[in-house]
């Protein structure tokens, strides 16, 4: 385990879903390490009271502070009007929901929201097909190739995600990038000097070449780790019973870990939805605005266009539509919570 | 999916001989591995190569590594600025994180008391918020109390950004070590403040290890924030060198890419050295039997 698994290092964020389904595997197991659920040992020699607030305190103000406030700052900006002139003379102008009637009335906002969504689809699905393909294979290779393999995958996944927007940036590059050169010795003609970022669509592609790469690590090594809480007789069984492996997948495989893949589904979702950097920074939105998703609108909306009060209700809207996909993945958290 | 088809070789098959689903299971990892590690290896190769061997149509794969275009990356004014700045933030907002959230995970993990539940649920929606998208609200709050171009402000919102993933990292790892091992000490005599750290906090190490990598890439990564609330160049960091590197640079991609390469070194190098410490063993190793 330890030396073939750098999936587990994820067990942090993700352990909901892993314990889960080893709980789900072996349920008559103690229900060992968590131990609030019960009560009558280890707490008695607490004073009890104030104690747990005080513990809690610093962390709840900090966030207070530094999240709550802004959230709801957002959300009074969202009802300013807040162009150049008032951003300057720092005046507070009241225009009541004119920004948002004004967005919903807007084709472009609309585009951006049509293309965020179909934009997070894409990728989401692809990251979870990938990562689940390559977690499976994982699960199958001998001990030296799935060293090799998680390692280059742990690559992928650590690299900071400014330097690998560069880095495709200089892969895709114009003059003398490597994928121009790839296209040409595959044969394709008409890559002497490919523009990859001549479109919107084009650039969003690479943005989402860049996601699929950096995202399918995590559910690859995670699937692994999730996969060998699968015990053994469970594939016996269905060999016996003589199911191939695309039957043992869905028969054996899914159902055992229904938990981490919403979970995993979720995760990407939300993660992709609103993810910035991967895009602004590859194009700034561009060309001609034609790349930008939910959050990059408010941004360059705000910032390039002086429509501040604009740009909180783009923000506010994404947010909404974020805590509705995040709803369904609080549920699924809290019920795995509840079996805890 | 091909390699699944692979699970039933002949029992009575020698175990040496190659199968075609072994070959295939094996040629594939090895293709998705070099897909996978390519443009780490392209950064990293480009970042070594003299000027003419990197603007060339056709690529070049053998090269005499020279470390010019490091010197151009790092010939920049303000560099060690940054590297200052990126340092002070990056840790400064790990270990403020790692001290608050111990406290609070500890509450969480351990104590009942009335809101407990409350809180998880609030620790475990902060974890998703979406900073990206409250950039803007950020920046008219940090304009109008003159915090703009700060290094603590800064700090103190990655702090808080890393800070409930740090929660509730540290209250699963908190909560997997067995209670019988703690009660075990209080019945050999330690208060249960020596308990904790004596018996928990040792078992903990694999945790704050895994959590604090995560949040130092967190914090590492970030852009959003910085790129509108930092804009004196004195208060930026490697983050925001490396996207202007280009602009600023032109097509020097040589440089560029050592650039990218010095900005992803720490982080990669972190990652591998304490992954597998940081994979958690040890408490399994205590809570099993």
């Amino acid at each position: 385990m330890t030396v073939d698994s750098p999936g587990t290092a994820t067990a942090g964020p993700q352990d909901a879903p892993g314990r889960a389904a080893r709980k789900s595997q072996t349920p008559p197991a103690p229900a060992g390490p968590k131990e609030v659920r019960q009560p009558s040992r280890g707490r008695r020699s607490l004073p009890g009271g104030l104690v747990p607030y005080l513990l809690v305190a610093p962390a709840l103000v900090s966030m207070a502070l530094l999240l709550l406030y802004p959230l709801i700052r957002n959300v009074v900006l969202s009802f300013q009007q807040l162009n150049r002139k008032e951003f300057i003379t720092h005046e507070t102008v009241w225009i009541g929901f004119d920004n948002y009637t004004a967005l919903l009335g807007d084709p472009d906002f609309w585009t951006v929201v049509v293309r965020s969504v179909v934009f997070t689809a894409v990728n989401v699905m692809l990251i979870m097909a990938v990562g689940t393909g390559i977690g499976l294979l994982l699960n199958r290779l001998g001990k030296k190739m799935r060293l090799v393999l998680s390692l280059a995958l742990v690559f992928a996944w650590a690299m900071p995600i400014v330097a690998s927007v560069t880095v495709f940036q200089w892969l895709f590059d114009e003059q003398f990038g490597v994928a121009n050169w790839v296209m040409r010795t595959l044969g394709f003609s008409g890559y002497e000097q490919h523009n990859w970022f001549e479109t919107g669509f084009s650039t969003l592609v690479i943005s989402l070449l860049l996601l699929v790469w950096g995202s399918v690590p995590f559910v690859a090594l995670n699937m692994y780790a999730a996969l060998t809480t699968i015990g053994s007789e469970l594939y016996e069984a269905a060999k016996m019973d003589g199911a191939n492996g695309w039957r043992t997948f869905w028969a054996v495989v899914f159902p055992n870990l229904k938990p981490f893949f919403l979970v995993t589904t979720f995760l990407e979702i939300i993660w992709i939805f609103k993810a910035f950097t991967q895009i602004y920074a590859m194009n700034k939105g561009g060309p001609d605005r034609a790349s930008e998703t939910l959050p990059v609108f408010a941004y360059i909306e705000g910032v390039g266009q002086f429509h501040y009060g604009v740009a909180a209700a783009v923000s506010v809207l994404t947010i909404v539509m974020l805590v509705a996909i995040m709803s369904f993945y609080f549920r699924l958290i809290l019920k795995q919570e509840e079996q805890l | 999916m091909s390699a699944t088809t692979s699970p039933a070789p002949k029992k009575y098959r020698a175990r040496k001989r190659i199968t075609a689903g072994a070959v295939v299971k094996n040629v594939s990892a090895l293709v998705i591995a070099a897909v996978f590690v390519f443009p780490v290896y392209w950064m990293f190769s480009s970042s070594l190569k003299p000027q003419h061997q990197i603007l060339t149509k056709d690529p070049v794969f053998a090269f005499t590594p020279t470390f010019e275009n490091y010197t151009t990356a790092t010939g920049v004014d303000l560099f060690w600025t940054y590297v200052t700045n990126s340092l002070v933030v990056t840790l400064g907002a790990v270990l403020v994180a790692l001290l608050v959230a111990l406290l609070a995970s500890f509450a969480l993990a351990r104590m009942k008391f009335r809101g407990r539940k409350g809180i998880v649920l609030v620790v475990m929606m902060a974890q998703m918020a979406p900073w990206e998208v409250m950039v803007i609200a950020m920046y008219m709050i940090s304009r109008e109390n003159d915090m703009l171009n700060s290094i603590p402000v800064l700090t103190l919102i990655y702090f808080v950004m890393v800070l409930p993933f740090t929660i509730w990292t540290l209250r699963g790892f908190i909560a997997a070590v067995p209670v019988e091992l703690e009660e075990a000490a209080q019945i050999d005599g330690c208060t249960r403040g020596q308990a904790f750290r004596k018996v928990i906090f040792p078992l903990l190490a694999p945790g704050l290890m895994s959590t604090s990598i995560f949040g130092f890439i967190t914090a590492w990564n970030e852009f959003a924030m910085i790129l509108l609330l930092n804009k004196d160049k004195e208060s930026q960091t490697l983050t925001l060198w490396l996207t202007q590197f280009q602009t600023a640079f032109g097509s020097d991609w040589g440089a560029t890419m050592a650039a990218s390469t010095l900005f992803a070194l720490p982080v990669l190098i972190v990652f591998l050295f304490l992954q597998r410490k940081a994979v958690g063993g040890m408490t399994a190793g205590a809570v099993k039997g």
